[in-house]
Formats: structure tokens, sequence, C-alpha cells
């Protein structure tokens, strides 16, 4: 059991260079990947590819493979990778559903269309709203949301569909710094609960250092550097990778670069 | 003419960055909801003087772009009154408030919608009525101080979402408005593109251009911002120096408003070194606390 993508080169429809050079990349039940890596690097095109999403709904051509559990996604149809692989879009407001008059009709958008009972669909909603704190914006119009409350409302919304894998594209971003650790503890909270792998790209390392089992850095297409998280996202390489390193190890190198003695007191003020 | 109408009521507007002035903004308890019922300010009373840099932080749904967006009419409070320069902008139309207020959106596919990245940054100081070689060298610098003059000739949606929001504030740069709004300008945005985005609010004020931004980046808002306003539930629940909203002992009302103060503060704080809002405050605190023991 695992997403696996193995040699994937991959080129927009269109495109004359391939977006992803050479991927290899492996995202196991209960375990958070953190990914990051300078701006187009192709962390993005990594989720749409190893969610399925590309080729098969927005096209180009893919090579090598990306398997879900064993199974190639170009064989999979788009209602069965939902059920497998959640994915959320970077930029979260494109996929509210638009069609619902509040937030809770919207985070039941997906169970309701993979035909559960209504129970089901209701008990899924109020799950998803409660796991990223967002109960009291359930009767709220969603066309009439702050950034971040819309962010929250399409994680929720991904949520409920209870995938195996969730494919997260910085969800965080527009999220106030409670917000952000809510949501953090949260994803461990349901790898840890529903077993789902949690594929997640994200610039603030402080918390893939909190959260995540293992980083990749990617450059250029392709995997720069993968590993333990906290020694990865230690590595002095980071910063050339375009990469900021979490403010504790920032705080620690600036510390030393001054000449002060990083003494045991300061490492315990940084815990 | 905007120019015109400036004219008659101060000095006009010399090309020097001191005489440049930007106005004054001032809340006068404006209250706003959206028409669903949801109270988005409440009571809000603010005054930024002209040339200050001011972050607002605060909880998601507090209020933050609801705020700002009353300052370019794209919201009308629904009491209270807002004034530039001490007039009351309820009677001017937005797009004489473009002139003078920029507002960079926290999503850039809001704002974007040309078919080049060139016409995209031409648009706005185009409708100022700005041609030929002056519009060409607006473009020109506005694309430059965000790092995207290579690729003038490119259509905006083949650039992905970080560039896609570089590029919605280089459209804004080139109105060159007096007053510069950004709505969390480094979301999304790698090591590079915040570095970038903070030469551009370095920029800004040292021209002289009163800077207001958003943001949930407590690094960036320590850093690069001499005032913070904290708001909670519609409400500024603070208001000073990243020193002093910083450096309160066990941040109440940061916390109040579902913040973090910034790594440095807390490990300047645990310490007992007192305010230590960013990095470089606090290696300084830390060998000067050496060199006196």
């Amino acid at each position: 059991m695992a997403i696996e993508l193995s040699a994937v080169r991959y080129r927009y429809a269109g495109a004359s260079v391939f977006a992803l050079q050479s991927i290899d990349l492996r995202l196991e039940p209960g375990r958070v990947l953190g990914m990051v890596g300078a701006n187009e690097t192709g962390k993005s095109t990594v989720c749409l590819v190893a969610s399925g999403f590309a080729p098969r709904v927005v096209g180009g051509q893919l090579e090598g493979s990306v398997r879900i559990d064993g199974v190639e996604t170009a064989v999979l149809r788009p209602h069965e990778l939902a059920q497998r692989c959640g994915l959320l879009l970077q930029n979260a407001a494109t996929q509210l559903s638009n069609t619902t008059a509040t937030v809770f009709e919207e985070v039941g958008f997906g169970p309701c269309n993979l035909g559960l009972p209504v129970a089901e669909v209701v008990e899924r909603a109020w799950w998803a709203l409660g796991a990223v704190g967002i109960e009291k914006l359930a009767p709220r119009d969603p066309a009439r949301l702050s950034g971040g409350e819309g962010q929250l409302v399409a994680l929720a919304s991904v949520l409920a569909l209870r995938p195996r894998y969730l494919i997260l594209d910085e969800p965080m971003s527009e999220l106030d710094p409670a917000g952000t650790r809510l949501v953090a503890d949260a994803l461990v909270r349901v790898a840890a609960e529903t077993g789902a792998g949690v594929l997640l790209v994200e610039h603030k390392t402080d918390v893939l250092e909190r959260i995540a089992d293992e980083v990749m850095v990617l450059e250029r297409g392709a995997v720069a550097l993968a590993g333990a998280a906290a020694p990865t996202l230690a590595d002095p390489r980071m910063v050339e990778l375009g990469v900021e390193p979490p403010a504790r190890v920032r705080l620690e190198r600036g510390v030393r670069a001054s000449g002060v003695r990083w003494s045991d007191r300061l490492a315990e003020a940084v815990r | 003419m905007s120019a015109h109408s400036a004219a008659s009521t101060r000095p006009a507007a010399a090309p020097n960055p001191s005489a440049a002035k930007s106005p004054a903004i001032e809340f006068e308890a404006v209250s706003f909801a959206y028409p669903d019922g949801t109270r988005a300010l409440a009571d809000v009373s603010l005054r930024i003087e002209p040339g200050e840099v001011v972050a607002v932080v605060g909880q998601n749904g507090s209020g933050k772009s609801t705020l700002v967006r009353h300052l370019n009419g794209l919201l009308r409070p629904g009491s209270g009154r807002v004034l530039l320069d001490g007039l009351d902008i309820r009677g001017e139309h937005v797009a004489r408030l473009a002139a003078r207020v920029g507002l960079a959106f926290q999503n850039p596919d809001r704002q974007l919608f040309a078919g080049l990245v060139s016409a995209e940054v031409e648009f706005g100081p185009r409708n100022l009525g700005i041609r030929g070689a002056t519009l060409a060298e607006r473009v020109g610098t506005a694309l430059e101080a965000v790092g995207l003059d290579a690729v003038a000739d490119a259509n905006p949606y083949d650039l992905g979402y970080s560039r896609r929001k570089l590029l919605a504030l280089a459209s804004v740069l080139a109105m060159r408005t007096p007053v510069l709004i950004l709505d969390e300008p480094t979301t999304g945005q790698d090591a590079r593109g915040v570095a970038r985005v903070r030469a551009v609010v370095a920029g800004a004020a040292a021209e002289g251009r009163t800077v207001i931004a958003i943001s949930h980046d407590m690094r960036f808002v320590a850093e690069c911002f001499r005032r913070v306003v904290v708001m909670r539930a519609g409400q500024v629940a603070l208001d000073g120096p990243p020193s002093v909203v910083f450096g309160e002992p066990d941040w109440p009302e940061l916390r109040a408003a579902f913040l973090e103060p910034p790594l440095p503060a807390v490990v300047g704080s645990r310490l007992g070194l007192g305010s230590t809002p960013t990095e470089a405050v606090l290696v300084a605190a830390l060998a000067a606390g050496l060199r006196n023991r």
C-alpha cells in the first residue's frame, strides 16, 4: 500500500519542456511527507501527477509509472481516483463548487456525489468541519468567506471524502498562525486515526519540522534532497535550493555566525 | 484630473519623494457588515500618518481585508467615515481612488485578466492617461522590482501561482500610488520571492509612500514594519511598534487574536532579555549580555 512514483517525467499539454524531469517518491499510509523547493520547481505538478489528476484530467504527456496501491492511475476512473486520493489545489478558492448555499452543504457535496446515505453525508460533513475547527462556519455562504476561511472549507471538503491519501498543495498558506497550528495538528491526527498518507507542499518549514516524517526538496523538476525531516530541514544546501530553513535552524546559525556561543541554555530556550 | 483637484487644496506635487506626500488615512468609527449579516468591522478608529509602514495582523476573518478594501472604495462603511488627507472618500469614485490607493489582492486570480504580462502591468497607468516612453518605463521598472522583466511577453496564466502573485503586485506598483496596500504579499513565495516582496516594501517606504500590508508572516511583520495593528473580531486590539506588540510578557493580546509571536521574541522572553522581536535584535541582546558579564 502506497502511492509510488518511479522515474516520472511529465510535460503539460503544449509545453516544450518537461515540468517533471525525474521524480521518485513513495507515500505510505499514516505518514506525512513534506515537499519543499523554490517556486516553479515542480511541486504543484507532482501533486497533480501523484493524485492522477494529470494527465487524466488536464492532459499532457506522462512517462514512468504512477501507482496508487499498486494500480496505475491511468486506468482509474475519476470517481475511483477521488476516493483513493484527495487533492487540495494551491488556489483553494477555485475548488469550491459554487453550487451550494452554505458551508455545510459545500463540505457534504463530495460525499453526496459518492452516493452515500444522507446520515453518513451529514456525519462526515460535521466530522470534517470539526477536524479543521470550523463548525461555526457551517451556516455561512461559501462565497462570502475570508481567504483563510475559504481555504479551511476547501480542506474540510477534501477530508470529508475520507480518501486514503491526501495531497495538499500549500493548505495553510493563507491561515493565521493559530489556524496553521490547528490544521497541522489535524493532519497528524487524520493520518494517525484514518491511516491516511499525507503529501504536504509547504513553504513554512517550521510546520514541516513539527509534523513531517520525511521531507523531499525539488529542484528543476527533480528530487534534490530527501530523507528524515529534521536532518533534511537542517541541511545547509537548503538555502541554495531557495528554501527558508525553520526558524530554530536559522536562529542557531545567526547566533553562531555572530560569535555568540550556542549554549545549552540557549538551545533550551529555542526548543 | 486628480492632479488639478489636489493642486487646489495643497501645493502641486513635485517629483521628489519628500514633496510627493502621501495622504494621511483615517478611519472614524467605521462599522461594516456583509449582506449575509456577517459583521466584519465594529467601530474601528485608526489613523495612519503619511509615509507610515504598517502591518495589519489578525485571525482569519478578523476583518483585515475588509478594512483595507474601504480605502479604495471597493467597500463603503455601513457607518462612520473613511478619510484620505482629511477628506471623506464617500463620494469618490473607485476609478479616482485608484490613482491614490493601490491594492494588490490576496488572490491574484481575482485581479489578472490580460493576455500578456506587460499588458497586465500597462493597464493601470494607461488608465491614468500615461503613454509612450513614460508608460514603458513604468512597466519596465515595476516588472524589474518583482523580478518578472524576463517574462514580459508571457501569458500571465503560463506563470505559476507565486509569479502570478508577483505580477499582481507589479501591476499595482506601476500605478505609483501614494498609498500601497498589499494583502498577504508573501504567501506562496519561496525565500527569493519573499526577499523581493521585502525589497518592494522597503523601496516604497524609502520613497515616502504609505504602505499597509496584511500578513500572517510574523517574521516579515517584525522585520519590515514600524507599526503593527492587531485586529480581533472586527476591532483594533493592539497597535504599536513591533517591539511593543511582540514584547508584552506572555503575549495575552496576541494569543487572544490567535497569533503567535516570532521565535526570537519567545527566546528573548525566556532568557529575560526584554523585547527581541527580530533575530538581529536578539543576537545583539545576547552579544551585549556577554559583554556585560
